[in-house]
């Protein structure tokens, strides 16, 4: 049957809208837990160094106060240890080897980035061998056998490492504001207070907090983050390809610490029945947490239930199992009673995650006709002394153009710092920052056109595998990005454009992100009134899944959305990968569709199956599914209602459940959204002072489920790439490693004023592909592109090239 | 958050004697200050008098022409109060440049003369801090100093003053009014913050137990040519990291008199005498601007991070007086 696409697309407005906006919608700090306690973290103030002693004694003292967990008197927990890496050491996957046994085998459980799914490819198998299980074992030193290979049986989809997390099992300090306690009272304010009261003696060592200076230690790491591919690359001739440049660009880009800060802090209720653990928790995988916890109490994964009905927003930082989620269970068992823990905003500075810093070396050359015959990228990435994350930024660039000659490498440096994690578009934010920024760079040198000189080198298929793109539209959105923004009013001379006094810049960057999706299961019920539930675990971190949902079901079983309710956040629901890499629409969204569809033919069969219905002996390709009936396509009057056909056959319900997977299209093809990005800048050429004027963004990718969560998602994304161009940056004390502006006063993100209407639009992709649903994925591919573009248009516009962001007035005096 | 007592004074002198009876009382007015600090461990008061049904919310001017603002007052409603905007512009476009709406409608215009510095040390118990713990050292001064002040520093602290209000208040001369258990008395506004010198932890001559209970504006027709300029990191919702209140009387083209005042650079709201003489008599017009620049910043003692504000803020100075100079 063919898909009626009544909804799909529609800008509907969001079904928990009008919940958000009266307050009705409960995050997880917010759901009614009975006799609930408070816990507060305590944290390390120093950046490396042992604990010697903590006073707990006043603060016990303190009315109120129920428990105060510490290094010297936590509970045992075999498999949450850590160790320091050495610095030149490639850190395994597992906080402990006897853990990777079981974390292997996720089934439909993806960690955040999820790009091992489905992507068996040579990037998904290095990660396979390398760093599961022995690396892990041997390094943490305990907690049982080093079975981790066991971990990867069955080929089944694998997914990324968990992040090792401090659960007061050592009293080593790696990094500054460390978990190193928890404090649990009845009251928050008690609790608060009891922790500021605990004194800390520390033995403290020398911190590594420079990448500039540990640089002579920098390692190749066994894989590239995220994207689990392999660290370096080439391609053709490097040497050569320099030789025979007529025109070549040579520098190094630095873009800094950034932290996501959602709004919505990260949260956790945890309550035990016996050994039964619920936890309402603000996580963006709620499969992959239940396993990771589990495993750690050593509970089986069917004893602990994860609720998550709303995200306040994750961006990365609420992928992976932090170690605060871990310690409020542990509090919780301790004190016999639930307990509730938020981390103050200070809190998320460090310990769950933030984007490492990253130094770009980047080499370009072009023919005189301006056809590249040289890129390399070389990317060097912070990441901590006691786990192993790479922020892949070279990735991108081994498939953005076609060039005979392309040379990637990733290197790491280990600092005392927390771990850093996903983060937005994790490798391709900050690595198409100083891709695009060097063709803009190359465009001066050649005498082109930006847009130009992108189209001279543009990739027809897959420079690295040589596959063909699923779809492609990155053409169109330069040309209809021109339009819109009005490209052709720009005179190419830095400095030649003003508005008065004002200088003014175009700028323009070229935007990417794969196209994920991990397998996830869905379930369609129809009930007698007509209504349908459909379920999937899942979470909305904010982007409308609840919304989007509803539409790919009401079309997929042929109801208004009215009659939709769509369910999600729960691990007693049908399981699901992490919302993290774009990819649940795709995963999450082929499910619901399946599901709907299944339902929907399981209607048509009762129906064609039913001597008393209008619809007896038909076949199902005759029949259409539309507003809570079946009808022939070819006459309309003859069909019927879901609930009469229901009710003569004394059905309470109609259910479905599929379970859905991608199959091999990533084999055959390369998967990947694409973009545009144009910016106009205007920079008082006296105080430095730079106001982004004007912006439009086109996008290919794949189908759009809703043009309204859409666009808002693509704003976001776009919002936080002229942020990351022009004010984030996680100041960080050179002597303790302590994030010094660590609220959302002193660490910059833009307000209103700071960003204009931004002009937002899709070009039509249809993608027979990449799965059932269509989509491409649209969560990262917003911020990709968007700090160049705006680097790029302040160039333009003051003849500066800042080439280590944010890019501040003062870098402009 | 330490435990607190807190009372609501219905009365100045009620008020006033509970604070000095208790060593470690503070007022509380709008609290965007305190309670954040609070909420921080960084200011640790036992004892809170909250003084917001006190009645000095008034805005009038006096006989003589000055305008006097009652400590209670909003900063919002100051901020559009037409007597304010009409002859003290700077002081309008001060307050419309500081925070945000939502501060402004609680913060009190006692309150902000109080404001304390946003130095990240300060405002981080973990690190040492002078200003807050006497004697502990200076984290600013090898850290990180990009928001610090380059004008009245001292070898123990670099933090800058943080308001934009005062900014404006110093550069017109106002006077504070203050109560205390013995009696009233009123300090010029130059005179009311002090440099931090060997004791960062004395920000002002206010003694414990004084409530201030109103400022003057003294009569300054020129200052309706009178402008705020402020340049910071983002466009709202952000401290300046240089600012500039600026009036001029200018006839026939020559400087008659002129007020200039520094924020964001100062340890203290930085009033620029030395530029404004050396504004008197000339030409107006960029030269004079530029030369009154480089002496307004003479003795600028910039750290690591904070070099640039020294240039900034000569170019700000500039195009602060070639704005006011405009306005017709």
């Amino acid at each position: 049957m063919k898909r009626a696409e009544e909804w799909i697309g529609k800008p509907m407005d969001r079904v928990d809208g009008r919940l958000k906006v009266t307050g009705g919608a409960r995050y997880s700090a917010d759901m009614p837990v009975n006799n609930v306690a408070y816990g507060f973290l305590i944290t390390s103030t120093i950046g490396s160094g042992h604990i010697r002693e903590m006073d707990t004694s006043e603060a016990e003292k303190l009315p109120g106060v129920l428990a105060i967990l510490t290094p010297f008197h936590a509970p045992k927990m075999p498999k949450g240890s850590i160790k320091a890496q050495s610095s030149n050491q490639q850190t395994g996957s597992e906080q402990s080897g006897g853990q990777s046994g079981t974390s292997g085998a996720a089934g439909g459980a993806q960690q955040q980035g999820g790009r091992g799914s489905g992507q068996q490819s040579a990037h998904g198998s290095q990660f396979g061998q390398g760093s599961t299980g022995g690396q892990g074992g041997g390094q943490s030193g305990q907690g049982g056998p080093q079975s981790g290979q066991g971990g990867q049986s069955s080929g089944q989809a694998k997914r990324p490492p968990d992040r090792r997390i401090h659960l007061l099992q050592e009293t080593d300090v790696f990094y500054n504001r460390q978990p190193i306690g928890i404090v649990v009272a009845d009251t928050l304010d008690r609790a608060m207070h009891a922790a500021s009261l605990v004194k800390v003696r520390y033995q403290p060592s020398s911190p590594s907090l420079s990448m500039k200076g540990e640089m002579h230690r920098a390692y190749k790491p066994k894989v590239a983050g995220g994207h689990q591919a392999s660290p370096d690359s080439e391609q053709g001739d490097l040497e050569s390809g320099w030789e025979m440049a007529a025109n070549r660009t040579d520098h190094t880009y630095i873009t800094p610490i950034e932290t996501h800060n959602p709004l919505e802090p990260h949260a956790t209720i945890a309550v035990w029945e016996g050994d039964r653990l619920t936890l309402f928790d603000a996580t963006q995988g709620i499969f992959p947490a239940r396993k990771r916890i589990a495993d750690l109490f050593e509970i089986p994964v069917e004893n602990l239930r994860i609720v998550t009905h709303f995200v306040g927003g994750g961006f990365g930082s609420k992928g992976p199992v932090w170690s605060h989620v871990v310690l409020t269970a542990m509090a919780a068992r301790q004190v016999g009673r639930p307990v509730k823990l938020t981390l103050s905003r200070p809190q998320m500075f460090g310990p769950i995650g933030f984007r490492g810093e990253t130094q770009q070396h980047l080499r370009l050359g072009a023919r005189q006709d301006g056809v590249l015959s040289l890129v390399e990228h070389h990317g060097v990435v912070q990441t901590s002394v006691f786990d192993e994350f790479i922020e892949s930024v070279g990735i991108a660039t081994r498939m953005m153009y076609a060039c005979p000659n392309i040379g990637t490498t990733h290197r790491a440096v280990r600092l005392n710092m927390g771990t850093p994690s996903y983060t937005r578009a994790p490798g391709e934010a900050p690595g198409m920052y100083a891709l695009e920024s060097a063709m803009d760079e190359l465009s001066y040198k050649v005498g082109m056109d930006p847009i130009e000189l992108r189209l001279r080198n543009y990739a027809e298929v897959e420079p690295e595998s040589g596959k063909p793109f699923s779809s492609k539209s990155l053409r169109e959105c330069y040309r209809v990005g021109a339009e819109r923004f009005g490209w052709s009013k720009r005179t190419a001379a830095p400095r030649s454009m003003r508005d008065g006094n004002m200088l003014v810049g175009y700028g323009m960057a070229t935007a990417t992100y794969p196209t994920n999706r991990s397998p996830a299961s869905a379930r369609a019920r129809l009930m007698a009134d007509g209504t349908a539930i459909v379920q999937s675990g899942s979470q909305d971190i904010g982007t409308g899944t609840y919304t989007v949902m509803t539409q790919v079901a009401a079309d997929a079983i042929g109801l208004p959305p009215e009659r939709v309710q769509f369910q999600l956040g729960d691990t007693d629901l049908p399981p699901t990968p992490t919302s993290g890499g774009s990819q649940t629409a795709a995963s999450v969204g082929s499910a619901v569709l399946l599901a709907g569809q299944a339902l929907r033919s399981r209607l048509v069969q009762l129906a064609i199956g039913d001597r008393q219905s209008p619809l007896f002996g038909m076949s199902e390709s005759e029949i259409v599914a539309h507003n809570g009936g079946i009808f022939l396509k070819s006459d309309g009057r003859r069909g019927e209602e879901f609930t009469a056909l229901l009710a003569r056959n004394g059905l309470p319900q109609l259910e479905a459940r599929v379970d859905a997977a991608p199959g091999d299209e990533k084999t055959k093809y390369a998967m990947h959204s694409f973009g545009a990005h144009f910016v106009e800048v205007r920079v008082d050429p006296d105080l430095g002072q730079i106001r982004v004027a004007r912006y439009t963004g086109v996008f290919g990718a794949g189908r759009i489920l809703n043009a309204k969560t859409a666009r808002n998602q693509f704003m976001g994304g776009i919002t936080w790439g002229i942020s990351m161009a022009l004010m984030e940056n996680t100041l960080i004390d050179p002597r303790t490693g302590r994030p010094m502006n660590a609220d959302l006063a002193e660490y910059h993100v833009p307000v209103h004023a700071d960003i204009p209407a931004l002009d937002v639009t899709f070009v039509d992709e249809v993608d027979p592909y990449v799965n059932p649903v269509g989509v491409k994925g649209i969560g990262e591919i917003g911020i990709v592109g968007a700090p160049a573009a705006v680097a790029n248009a302040v160039y333009h516009a003051t003849g500066r090239r800042i080439r280590d962001l944010p890019i501040t007035l003062d870098k402009l005096l | 958050m330490h435990p607190f007592s807190y009372i609501r004074a219905t009365d100045e002198r009620a008020a006033i004697g509970e604070v000095s009876a208790t060593p470690d009382a503070n007022f509380v007015a709008g609290g965007s200050t305190l309670i954040d600090l609070m909420k921080l461990n960084v200011m640790q008061p036992t004892h809170l008098i909250d003084i917001n049904a006190l009645p000095l919310t008034k805005i009038e001017t006096l006989a003589d022409g000055s305008v006097r603002i009652g400590a209670m007052v909003r900063n919002s409603d100051m901020a559009y109060n037409e007597t304010i905007r009409s002859r003290y512009p700077v002081l309008s476009e001060a307050l419309l440049s500081g925070a945000s709406a939502q501060l402004r409608n609680v913060a009190t215009l006692g309150g902000n003369i109080m404001q304390r510095t946003r130095c990240y040390y300060f405002r981080d118990t973990a690190m040492p801090c002078n200003k807050r713990e006497p004697g502990s050292g200076c984290s600013a001064m090898e850290g990180i100093n990009r928001i610090h002040a380059i004008l009245g520093t001292s070898s123990r602290c670099i933090a800058s003053h943080p308001s934009d209000m005062c900014v404006a208040l110093i550069a017109l001369d106002a006077v504070v009014h203050v109560r205390g258990p013995r009696g009233e008395r009123t300090i010029p506004f130059a005179d009311f913050h002090v440099l931090p010198g060997d004791h960062p932890e004395v920000e002002t001559v206010l003694e414990h137990g004084e409530l201030i209970t109103a400022v003057t504006l003294p009569p300054l027709p020129f200052a309706t040519r009178s402008h705020y300029l402020k340049v910071r990191d983002r466009a709202s919702y952000a401290f300046a990291l240089v600012s500039v209140a600026a009036a001029l009387d200018v006839q026939q083209g020559t400087i008659r008199n002129a007020r200039l005042a520094l924020g964001g650079v100062g340890t203290k709201p930085w009033r620029a005498l030395d530029a404004e003489k050396a504004l008197l008599g000339k030409r107006a017009g960029e030269a004079a601007y530029h030369a009154a620049a480089e002496i307004a910043l003479r003795s600028a003692k910039p750290h690591k991070h904070n070099a640039f504000k020294v240039e900034l803020a000569k170019r700000s100075l500039v195009r602060a007086l070639t704005t006011v100079e405009a306005i017709v």
